[in-house]
């Protein structure tokens, strides 16, 4: 399935490249926006299994050190705001960015909020507030080359489930 | 739909949550990790020159000695082939590693990170390309050729998840260069480590070095490994544990060759892995005391040897 080639392509590409490069702030999230130009593509349905795959994996796969799960639940809500607005969306060329930035703000606070709720000891606010709108920006940075590419590789392999 | 996502997600985070190490997940991770291991690997040999690259770029601010320094090293390198560069700092971190672990007689596994944890800043974890099946275990100790890097958390069976010592919730007992003195010193993200010294009245002077102190209760946590310098100590009337700041000796933006210690010997002499003291500037009128690095592979400390470095 696309979706399964895309993360399992993106997975290593933020944690042995993105991660490791000497960014200020934080580094941006490449599985995260890969999942919202799917749900972009797929619409809110699937738009929300494809955010907690893509958020499951993350949790799950080696550098990660959190309780599983958090990134799905995070992801979900995300996959499923940007597939809400997919119509629209698709149609423009400026709003897939806004609506990139905008869940994933949504993604990271719901992200910290179940932290803080556990009690993670690493969810600092100070460095929540610091981190996470600089993260988002590289987010947005990255998305004029994720999206398109994405939804042009969705209408081309999995029209059907593209064009709902 | 959204409703039996959201709460197998709940599930989720509760079963992992309360189980901890022992949570029903585990296995799955491990499926997981056996998966994206490999190709985690693989994508980062492919990338390591061009990542080499962009650390370039990403040093240019700070760098002028050492531009002059490369500027030389590249003008007799020239004639060598083109990688010499690249695989010339790699022997010499190996090389220090080496050193290191002789010194204190570890016996390690020597492997790369392969990749870093955690875009947005919360934690501080790396992929390192050893596993099961290279003897890893969770809870092991890993340095590299300057210090404490940090200790295994999980381990698949061909990479594992380490936490780095700055990791916020990371906690390594330590003790002061030269005395019996323990204190914890935790993680801060992006800032220098803090330490907390149970004795509040002890003196703590900027520029002393720390050392781990040894086991501590989950898993052997080797002894006498460098940590870091207590760059700035805090003055607390009334508290009651004395706190510092201590910058670490290993370079966490850079970490590249690391080595897990996976058995440390019986008795290791007391500060003999920590590096020999920088001098001061030398004045003749005052032969600067260094506590050396002993070659001798016995365990015992030699106390009055120590060759004067000639200025």
């Amino acid at each position: 399935m696309l979706t399964g080639l895309l993360l399992l392509t993106a997975l290593p590409l933020q944690t042995a490249v993105l991660s490791r490069l000497p960014l200020p702030g934080a580094a941006p999230q490449l599985p995260l926006v890969v999942c919202l130009a799917l749900a972009l593509a797929y619409g809110p349905l699937d738009g929300m299994v494809v955010g907690f795959a893509g958020g499951l994996l993350v949790d799950l796969a080696p550098p990660s050190d959190h309780a599983a799960g958090r990134l799905a639940l995070a992801w979900t809500v995300a996959g499923y705001l940007a597939g809400l607005a997919s119509e629209e969306v698709r149609r423009s060329s400026f709003a897939p960015l806004l609506l990139v930035g905008g869940a994933a703000i949504v993604g990271g606070g719901l992200y910290a909020g179940v932290g803080a709720l556990l009690g993670d000891v690493r969810m600092d606010p100070h460095a929540l507030a610091r981190a996470l709108p600089v993260s988002v920006f590289y987010d947005v940075v990255l998305a004029p080359f994720v999206v398109p590419a994405v939804l042009s590789l969705a209408a081309r392999l999995e029209p059907e489930a593209a064009r709902r | 739909m959204l409703a039996l996502l959201l709460l197998t997600s709940f599930t989720l985070i509760t079963l992992d949550y309360r189980s901890g190490s022992g949570s029903p997940l585990s296995p799955l991770r491990g499926v997981v990790s056996a998966v994206v291991g490999p190709i985690e690997r693989a994508a980062a040999a492919i990338v390591r020159p061009v990542r080499g690259a962009l650390d370039d770029i990403g040093n240019l601010g700070s760098s002028k000695k050492k531009i002059a320094s490369l500027q030389e090293e590249n003008a007799r390198l020239r004639a060598q082939n083109n990688q010499a560069d690249l695989y010339a700092a790699r022997l010499r971190e190996i090389a220090k590693v080496n050193h290191l672990s002789g010194v204190g007689q570890y016996r390690i596994v020597k492997a790369q990170v392969v990749a870093l944890g955690d875009a947005l800043g919360f934690e501080y974890t790396a992929t390192i390309d050893a596993g099961t099946k290279d003897g890893i275990k969770p809870g092991l100790t890993v340095i590299n050729g300057d210090g404490l890097v940090g200790r295994v958390k999980s381990v698949g069976r061909d990479t594992a998840t380490v936490l780095l010592a700055i990791d916020p919730i990371s906690t390594v007992y330590v003790r002061l260069e030269g005395s019996l003195r323990v204190g914890a010193l935790t993680g801060q993200g992006q800032g220098e480590l803090d330490f907390q010294l149970r004795d509040a009245n002890a003196k703590v002077k900027k520029g002393e070095r720390l050392v781990t102190f040894g086991s501590q209760g989950k898993g052997p946590f080797v002894a006498e490994v460098p940590v870091g310098t207590v760059s700035a100590v805090e003055s607390t009337p009334g508290a009651l544990t004395r706190s510092a700041k201590v910058k670490p000796f290993v370079d966490f933006g850079a970490l590249d060759i690391v080595a897990v210690v996976l058995e440390s010997p019986r008795t290791i002499p007391r500060d003999s892995v920590l590096p020999p003291k920088p001098t001061p500037s030398p004045t003749p009128s005052q032969p600067a005391p260094n506590p050396s690095v002993p070659a001798n592979p016995s365990g015992t400390p030699t106390p009055s040897a120590t060759p004067t470095r000639r200025p």
